[in-house]
């Protein structure tokens, strides 16, 4: 059986097992549609947070973040899993005991203003779509390149099987299909992880095998920062960056994360305000199992292509262009990986040759000779490196199809729930049937589905930053206005709504500073350099700076008005105790 | 529950936040990024102990640290009769 075939097979029965999930799983009330009736166990709750969370980036691109960077991107995994310490101590139970359906319904109820729910609305809807535009497109080319088909096809055919599901099951079908989802995406990762880690190291443990001796004699990480040296690469493992910045990027991921809608809702799902705590837990162990494995991968495909390259040592004969694996072939035709002979000698030279190394000039090297490496390779080509069977091939086609829908659903609900109940039930129909009310919610995510399809068509080039961006501004605007409506009695509703639009508007121009207003290029006042930033700021770390403001403001402005009226400081008190939590109230 | 429990309730859980939140903070800015310098003297694995702590043992410690909130809350809950029957 060729590998088309075994793909298409594995990928098929995936997608029918997503399918006979949500017919099973049908919603018939709304709080079945937003909250799948409160009924979800803790632990599997956690499963379907971790595959909502985990994006096709979390699973295709991670590794390659870091493989290329080392040590200085450590900030993706401290930052996209501190995050749930924040959700599990200062948000995720307290939610959970207002007992409502969307975060806007929180920051519209506690702060007593249709204005904050607005705005909360707005800040949900430029935070998903933004964020769901990438899962579409991501999901577009793994289609595309594992079936063979266009990714205009493959994008159709991703938002086809979302469609039946999502609108289909709400967030009940929703969850157990993520349950379903995050099974195939996990095994899809760690198996080549494992047989990796197994020839390198001997290490079955890959977060094992990351610290022990490779076939070399010394210790993995010591090899890698050795060659990389010779080769004029900066080391792996020290220090690099600027530490100020580290420090504030990871903290904007974290509090980006606990902000993040279509991860907070999923709190919702739980029975109790115990379980809320727990699931947040779980959700973090599930992560984990493929964070921890993350840079792991990273690190030994970082090796691996060099000991690759360089079979006999550097300055020996290097890999020549007759005799290069399989592999490589395969991912040349998709112009992800290309070579260029430059010195004419049929071999290849892999270095960094904007600070060439002495053995350059010795071995007459006339430039870096893999001219292109697509980042995502890393680990879409791992079962081919490590010489797996096409199974497991077939297999991280499934996992990343799994990753980009199954975030790319809980996106949606997030947006479909903030149009049906924040906006048409509370703001312009309160009258509204729980019947007609569902008809909106299918009807809007409907819309938000062919909405992100045309844009997952033509995605717009700031497609990366904006993600960036998403984290940025739900941390400069939901997570201190959410953190304050809990911790704070009396915090107003003139003192939220003014932290949040300072929170957002101050995001928004530091980053339109640098990357030109709405991201058309030339716009930008100032280039995008670190020499250029506030203090070495980078644009992706403001929304630490934004949050504080976020804070600021708010508590200036409480000082200069009246409190929280009594019935709103009761509402605050009782919030913060789990009993009586109870089942789904509406209102 | 009268207004005293739950004031002594609440400052008991906040206690309870802050001594997480310190760890979390050790174990990730702490260790991981700021304090790497501090304790390069101790080896690991071909690196020293701040490289482990920013790519394996933040993860980790912030993985007990819930769990851990998790358990302490539920008994801080018994205590103060708020649980969920």
């Amino acid at each position: 059986m060729d590998q088309f075939t075994l793909n298409l097979i594995v990928v098929g029965l995936s997608f029918a097992l997503y399918i006979g999930i949500a017919i099973w799983a049908r919603a018939g009330s709304t709080s079945e549609f937003y909250a799948a009736n409160r009924g979800v166990h803790p632990v599997l709750n956690g499963m379907a947070t971790a595959a909502d969370w985990m994006s096709a980036a979390s699973f295709i691109s991670m590794a390659g973040i870091i493989a290329f960077v080392g040590y200085d991107n450590s900030t993706y995994l401290m930052g996209w899993t501190g995050g749930y310490v924040l959700l599990a101590l200062l948000l995720a139970p307290y939610l959970r005991k207002f007992g409502r359906f969307t975060v806007p319904d929180f920051i519209g109820d506690r702060f007593y203003s249709q204005t904050a729910r607005i705005v909360a609305v707005i800040a949900l809807l430029v935070i998903s779509i933004t964020y769901v535009i990438g899962q579409m497109a991501g999901a577009g080319v793994a289609f595309s390149r594992f079936l063979e088909v266009s990714s205009s096809t493959g994008l159709w055919i991703a938002s086809a099987v979302v469609f039946v599901y999502a609108v289909l099951g709400g967030m009940k079908g929703i969850t157990y299909t993520q349950v379903a989802q995050y099974c195939v995406l996990i095994v899809a990762y760690t198996i080549p992880a494992i047989f990796i880690s197994l020839q390198l190291t001997g290490s079955f443990l890959p977060q094992i095998g990351l610290f022990s001796a490779d076939a070399s004699g010394q210790p993995l990480l010591a090899h890698l920062d050795g060659l990389l040296t010779d080769l004029g690469f900066r080391t792996y493992t020290e220090h690099h960056s600027n530490t100020l910045d580290m420090v504030l990027f990871t903290m904007a991921l974290m509090i980006g994360t606990a902000g993040l809608p279509h991860v907070i809702i999923r709190f919702f799902t739980v029975p109790k305000v115990s379980d809320a705590r727990a699931s947040a837990g779980w959700a973090l162990v599930f992560i984990a199992l493929l964070y921890t494995v993350a840079p792991a991968v990273g690190a030994m495909a970082r090796l691996n292509i060099i000991t690759t390259i360089y079979p006999n040592g550097i300055g020996e004969a290097s890999l020549t262009y007759d005799g290069r694996p399989d592999w490589m072939h395969n991912w040349e035709h998709t112009g992800l990986l290309r070579f260029e002979d430059k010195n004419g000698d049929g071999m290849i030279q892999y270095y960094n040759d904007a600070n060439a190394p002495a053995i350059a000039a010795e071995s007459g090297w006339a430039g870096n000779e893999m001219t292109t490496f697509n980042r995502d390779i890393l680990v879409l080509a791992n079962p081919e490196i490590a010489g797996l069977p096409g199974w497991v091939i077939a297999l991280i086609a499934a996992g990343g199809l799994a990753a980009a829908l199954s975030t790319a659903a809980g996106l949606l609900l997030a947006i479909s729930s903030a149009v049906s109940h924040d906006l048409i039930k509370s703001v312009f129909n309160p009258n509204i049937s729980e019947r007609s009310e569902m008809l909106a919610a299918r009807i809007s995510m409907a819309v938000a589905i062919l909405i992100a399809t045309l844009l997952g068509l033509n995605p717009p080039g700031f497609a990366a930053q904006v993600v960036a961006i998403a984290f940025g501004l739900a941390a400069a605007s939901l997570f201190p206005t959410i953190m304050m409506g809990i911790f704070s009695k009396t915090m107003n509703s003139t003192g939220a709504v003014a932290g949040m639009l300072v929170g957002l508007g101050a995001e928004m121009i530091y980053i339109f500073t640098y990357l030109g207003w709405f991201f058309i290029p030339g716009t930008n006042m100032l280039d995008n350099t670190a020499a250029n930033w506030l203090f070495g700021i980078s644009p992706a770390s403001f929304g630490t700076v934004a949050a504080v403001l976020n804070f600021i403001v708010a508590y200036v402005v409480l000082a200069m008005t009246k409190p929280a009226p009594q019935h709103i400081q009761d509402l605050v008190e009782s919030i913060r105790i789990p009993r009586g939590a109870g089942s789904a109230q509406s209102h | 529950m009268s207004d005293k429990s739950a004031s002594a309730y609440w400052a008991a859980n906040i206690r309870l936040i802050t001594i997480c939140l310190v760890i979390w903070a050790l174990a990730s800015f702490g260790f991981g990024i700021i304090l790497r310098p501090l304790i390069s003297g101790i080896a690991v694995g071909g690196t020293d102990l701040g490289f482990w702590f920013a790519q394996q043992g933040s993860i980790l410690t912030f993985l007990v640290l819930i769990f851990f909130y998790a358990m302490r809350m539920n008994k801080i809950d018994r205590e103060f009769g708020v649980d969920e029957q």
